[in-house]
């Protein structure tokens, strides 16, 4: 029986600073932690992430979900009022498991009210250049990046095109799908490998079908998500959006949503019917930028770690 | 045949793809921030020993390949084939040399390998890691030369040729790594 750790005791250490000096950091800004339930009513409904649940207890009416993200409880606290908060999460991610995945790891999480998405990223960067040291900070938008790394027009571009462009490089045997399946192959295959070695880059608006919860605008002919990932020397560490704050289009997202999971024959995820009604309250969500960040990649990348399971007291298959 | 999810793809693990019987080396998960889960897994097609590397889908499985890894004792070849049997069952099987490929020259009679079936007929054999071999044919030894570095071509009863230092001389046994094609040492008879 292997029970010994999977970080080793230094890695530990690292984390314990890490949280501290994180705690520190927002401290500093005025910002408030908080903490939220882990297993709530509703699950996510983002067809590409699926939630654990527990299924029996006597407290329970019916199943709930641990949390992939604290992102609805947080925007709850948002439209209360809290003002700029931030928490240290724990989430849970169904079928995500390998070097840099783990299906339980810490997010951390905040939402600054008034901050546009180009002052967020000036404070992620801030933050992570604390913990990784002196690197050069890139911005450069989802087209430009497509344009500059492979030729091609993520947003024009036809489908054909895009899974051309794929077979060229890859082996992908009969894989089929939609734009965002070619495009989401296309990224994580060939463009964030481009990005290693390059410090921070922060690729931003995103194509209008990978919008998740942020809000669109027109870029000239096109409309864009004001959504952004952060990449550290290739790894995808922090994803980030101007919310969206319109009730009506939430539930528009919701409903579009499970219209994905149930042609792709996943199970249907109600929408969170707390997060609508806060949406939909008198003052509602105020507008705000909010982002979640990987911790346990923030440690890797600030040791050196370059296995998920090296950066936990015990990973999945230990526990 | 069970069927096996991507995420239950482990190194070791015998597959069908493309019709072709494969063992997984690497299984990545690869997933960008908000979208489409893959798997980038390399496989080695047991067939032609060429390493594959495909993108699935994560959550698509593909099909168990009856492959079996089994120690069999190595008899004799009669030229055509390779003959080997089960030392339980006393099970014989017949290798031809597509499936024993550059492995014939290891194979010694009695030595234990390990016979790799695939829908109950051999697809390939792995040698010992370390065999004990006669020399037929090499350079008369130079005597006392024993510390010196250098060597020399040895020509063993399996055909192999492999170096060996100066001071070994014909009708000696020794001993090679089977996976290197290296000299270890000087085994006394």
């Amino acid at each position: 029986m292997d029970w010994q750790p999977s970080a080793s005791l230094e890695a530990l250490r690292q984390r314990a600073a890490l949280l501290q000096r994180t705690r520190y950091f927002f401290a500093r800004r005025g910002v408030l932690e908080v903490e939220t339930p882990l297993l709530c009513s509703a699950g996510v409904s983002d067809p590409a992430i699926e939630n654990l649940a527990v299924e029996r207890g006597t407290s329970l009416a019916r199943p709930r979900y641990l949390q992939s993200s604290p992102e609805y409880a947080m925007k709850r606290l948002l439209a209360a009022g809290s003002g700029p908060i931030y928490q240290l999460a724990r989430a849970f991610r169904d079928g995500e498991a390998g070097a840099r995945h783990n299906p339980e790891f810490s997010l951390l999480e905040w939402y600054r009210p008034g901050f546009d998405l180009g002052q967020l990223m000036a404070e992620v960067a801030e933050l992570v250049l604390e913990f990784v040291g002196e690197r050069p900070v890139e911005y450069i938008a989802y087209r430009d990046l497509f344009l500059r790394e492979l030729d091609l027009d993520p947003l024009l571009a036809p489908p054909a095109a895009l899974e051309a462009r794929a077979r060229a490089a890859l082996d992908v045997g009969d894989l089929a799908g939609n734009r965002d399946l070619w495009l989401d192959l296309l990224m994580s295959h060939l463009v964030e490998p481009a990005l290693a070695g390059r410090g921070l880059c922060f690729v931003y608006d995103y194509p209008a079908s990978q919008a998740a919860l942020a809000r669109l605008e027109t870029r000239g002919e096109v409309s864009v998500a004001r959504r952004f990932e952060l990449y550290v020397d290739g790894v995808e560490l922090a994803n980030g959006y101007h919310e969206l704050t319109d009730a009506a289009e939430q539930r528009r997202r919701f409903a579009a949503d499970n219209a994905r999971r149930a042609q792709h024959g996943q199970p249907l995820r109600e929408a969170d019917d707390y997060l609508l009604a806060a949406l939909a309250s008198a003052d509602g969500l105020p507008d705000c930028c909010g982002v979640a960040l990987g911790f346990d990649r923030l440690l890797m990348l600030a040791s050196g770690i370059n296995d998920i399971r090296q950066t936990l007291a015990f990973d999945w298959s230990r526990c | 045949m069970a069927t096996f999810s991507t995420n239950e793809f482990r190194p070791g693990l015998k597959v069908m793809l493309d019709g072709e019987p494969c063992s997984i080396l690497e299984n990545e998960f690869v997933k960008p921030g908000k979208g489409q889960a893959f798997n980038r897994v390399k496989l080695r097609n047991l067939n032609s020993g060429r390493v594959w590397e495909r993108t699935f889908k994560s959550g698509e499985s593909l099909e168990g390949a009856d492959v079996m890894d089994r120690d069999m004792q190595y008899l004799y070849t009669d030229g055509e084939f390779w003959h080997f049997m089960e030392p339980d069952t006393f099970e014989q099987f017949q290798a031809d040399a597509k499936a024993v490929g550059d492995s014939h020259l290891w194979l010694k009679e009695q030595d234990e390998c390990v016979v790799t079936l695939y829908n109950g007929s051999p697809l390939s054999v792995t040698p010992p890691n370390f065999v004990e071999l006669e020399i037929v044919e090499t350079d008369p030894g130079l005597k006392g030369d024993t510390a010196q570095g250098g060597n020399k071509p040895a020509k063993l009863s399996t055909g192999a040729v492999v170096k060996v230092p100066l001071f070994i001389s014909q009708g000696e046994v020794i001993r090679v790594d089977t996976r290197s094609g290296e000299y270890q040492n000087r085994v006394s008879k």
